[in-house]
């Protein structure tokens, strides 16, 4: 009796969308290598400094300056080098990648809750009200997100803008517009089917068939676009930071004093090489797995 | 439906509260309308969206052409050409206009907003003044007190007076006369970035597209990801390296030879290459697998023919499809470029406006980048229509 019940649990699962993409992602090598990358750059990351602070008792490896030792190229002792004040390039560099890293995380996900909920609500309901919605979207995606973000950014003091709080209130104030728009295209498919048919027959409320039966069969979609957007987020801080307006230490400012720093007579050139070589590995992963995911997601690369 | 009225009157009541206490109950009231209003247009029905889309559109050329023929003249031209709209122009095109003109208007107020709440003011560095000295100054350069008193002056001037106000920072200049010289410098390097990168990504794209999975595939893609990865600032710096410093080929930095000009667009141009060329790969794997290629081939068409006269158009349209967005991000992306190589363009007039709270710069800049970007989308639609008869008629 119990045999064949467990066989169909079998099909049922070898058949899932998720066990689908899982099997198709896997042959990705690009991702796999990507995804790997991530992890080992994220760990780096958030464990490097303190690490290295631990073999330093007490002192804080990266704010404590030495200027006997500024801009020493990299050697032994000093991996990465040093930059003006003597500080180990290698910490300050890891460091930043945790703020990048941070930050394209909360954006992104601000973004994505944002841009699900509304596109959610107008895809729904559908009628005079997406119009209105969706209209209320066409303009602000007729405004550069750049404007926006630099005009965002401004209404913080110098001192707000050390907290990357401002920084996450602005890149996911513009972010999460395509967000919005995919989703309520998604919606608008998923809203006429049986299935939430006849969940409204058995009397769901519509915040209930919104969040428990449209929303999952969304989540694909939603999964990539956010793993692209972090990326973009990151990306956008460092265009921030070398204007001026980015958010304390991240790879985007040191690129950009790297930067500055760069010129025919003598150039530091670590102090452009390592936080760029760190900023497009992460990007390139992050590219890679995002590109992957959509494909094993696609319906249509199903065999 | 009751559900949905219940949840956005109640988000929308949040979001007016939220304003009302941040930026001030008049401006979000005036921000309230200004929504109802666009809107409303949703409702009309045809022959009232042609009075109002022509309305609209003469208000628009009237700003526009008054700083070029004079007040009279202007006017006469504006409602001239907005009755030939009114009669002629299809309602789609009505509706278009219905949304951009209020959208500017809108655009204008949000930014002044914006730039209200940022702490500081545009007489901030100035050296230690009196009281009065302060509200001279502000006078003098139609700074007001609230954002929406200022709304309304620099309405009233861009209206009546077909001025974009002063610059409070480059005294005794208006906006106008900054924008003016900085404008066609900014639009060469931005359509030369478009070129090469719409050039670039396609050629990558299809020859990557035709044959998936081979050499050229890979090397493509290759090149298009590191487009994608390294922020163009650093892209920028390392052809600066290599091509000024090294080769001594190219100018540093600056502006007026045409060597000026290649550094620049080619570091604005490549992120949005690398996204062509993925978008153009993708489009012709995908037509390439069409039934009408097939066929093409099966009647005996040269493989040359079977690309260029069928599947290259399946391979282009999503690449239109982007071009949209493409604009907007290589004219502000324009920005941080502008900053690299020491560009005169109107980026730099963006940016040192916002930093130095220099209100009538910033909403000039944004009115002529809104224009632009808003034009080329029209311009893209219509070629998508043109390209793609399933969606002529939606247009």
């Amino acid at each position: 009796m119990t045999e064949p019940t467990t066989n169909v649990q079998a099909i049922e699962k070898g058949t899932s969308l998720w066990d689908d993409a899982w099997r198709r992602l896997k042959k990705n090598r690009l991702s796999i290598v990507g995804a790997v990358m991530l992890a080992l750059v994220v760990l780096v990351c958030a464990f490097g400094p303190m690490i290295m602070n631990m073999s330093h008792d007490g002192e804080n490896i990266v704010e404590d300056t030495f200027p006997e030792q500024a801009n020493q190229a990299p050697s032994a002792s000093h991996l990465f080098g040093t930059d003006e004040l003597g500080r180990s390039y290698l910490a300050r560099v890891l460091e930043g990648g945790q703020m990048s890293l941070l930050i394209g995380l909360i954006a992104t996900l601000a973004s994505v809750i944002i841009g699900v909920i509304y596109g959610s609500i107008a895809g729904y309901y559908g009628g005079r009200l997406d119009e209105v919605m969706m209209r209320a979207v066409d303009f602000l995606y007729g405004i550069p997100y750049m404007f926006l973000v630099i005009l965002i950014m401004l209404m913080f003091s110098d001192a707000q803008r050390d907290s990357p709080l401002p920084i996450f209130f602005a890149l996911g104030m513009v972010q999460w517009l395509t967000t919005a728009r995919i989703v309520r295209g998604q919606v608008l498919t998923l809203r006429h089917q049986e299935f939430v048919q006849a969940a409204r027959v058995m009397g769901a409320g519509d915040m209930r068939i919104i969040f428990r039966h449209i929303l999952p069969n969304t989540l694909g979609v939603v999964v990539v676009y956010a793993t692209l957007t972090v990326p973009a987020v990151i990306l956008l801080e460092s265009f921030l930071s070398f204007l001026g307006l980015g958010a304390g230490l991240t790879w985007g400012l040191l690129v950009s004093e790297g930067l500055s720093v760069i010129n025919p007579v003598e150039s530091y050139w670590w102090r452009l090489v390592f936080p760029s070589v760190f900023l497009a590995l992460t990007l390139f992963s992050l590219n890679f797995v995002g590109d992957g995911l959509r494909d094993a997601l696609d319906p249509r690369t199903r065999k | 439906m009751r559900g949905a009225v219940i949840v956005v009157g109640s988000i929308g009541a949040v979001f007016f509260l939220a304003m009302g206490l941040t930026v001030g109950l008049w401006e979000a009231l005036v921000l309230l309308i200004g929504v109802a209003f666009i809107s409303s247009m949703l409702w009309y029905p045809p022959h009232v969206m042609r009075i109002v889309g022509a309305a609209l559109l003469a208000v628009f050329l009237f700003a526009f052409l008054q700083t070029i023929a004079g007040t009279v003249p202007g006017a006469v031209i504006a409602i001239v050409l907005a009755v030939l709209a009114w009669r002629f122009l299809p309602v789609r095109v009505h509706r278009r206009v219905g949304f951009m003109v209020p959208s500017m208007v809108m655009l204008i107020f949000v930014t002044t907003i914006l730039m209200y709440m940022a702490p500081g003011s545009p007489f901030a560095q100035e050296k230690q003044t009196t009281q009065q000295a302060l509200e001279a100054q502000a006078k003098k350069f139609k700074v007001e007190k609230t954002a929406l008193a200022f709304f309304g002056t620099y309405m009233k001037g861009l209206l009546a007076d077909g001025t974009m106000g002063l610059s409070v920072k480059v005294q005794g200049r208006t906006v106008e006369q900054l924008l003016m010289p900085a404008l066609p410098v900014s639009m060469s390097l931005g359509l030369l970035a478009l070129v090469i990168a719409c050039f670039l990504g396609l050629v990558l794209g299809i020859r990557a597209g035709l044959k998936p999975n081979s050499f050229a595939d890979y090397s493509s893609m290759g090149v298009a990801m590191i487009g994608i990865s390294l922020p163009n600032f650093v892209i920028g710096a390392i052809l600066l390296v290599i091509f000024s410093y090294s080769f001594q080929l190219l100018p540093v930095a600056g502006w007026g030879t045409y060597g000026h000009l290649i550094l620049p667009a080619i570091t604005l141009a490549l992120p949005y290459a690398a996204y062509i060329a993925r978008l153009a790969r993708n489009g012709t794997i995908e037509v390439m697998q069409q039934d009408f290629v097939r066929t093409a081939r099966a009647k005996g068409l040269s493989e040359q023919t079977v690309i260029v006269k069928h599947a290259l158009k399946g391979a282009i349209l999503p690449v239109v499809s982007f071009l949209g967005p493409a604009t907007a991000g290589i004219f502000t992306g324009s920005f941080v470029v502008e900053k690299l190589f020491a560009v005169p363009g109107m980026g730099q007039w963006f940016v040192t406006g916002a930093l130095g709270r220099d209100y009538s710069v910033v909403l000039g800049t944004a009115i002529i980048y809104f224009t632009i970007i808003t034009l080329f989308n029209l311009l893209v639609d219509f070629a998508y229509a043109w390209l793609d008869p399933r969606v002529r008629e939606e247009l």
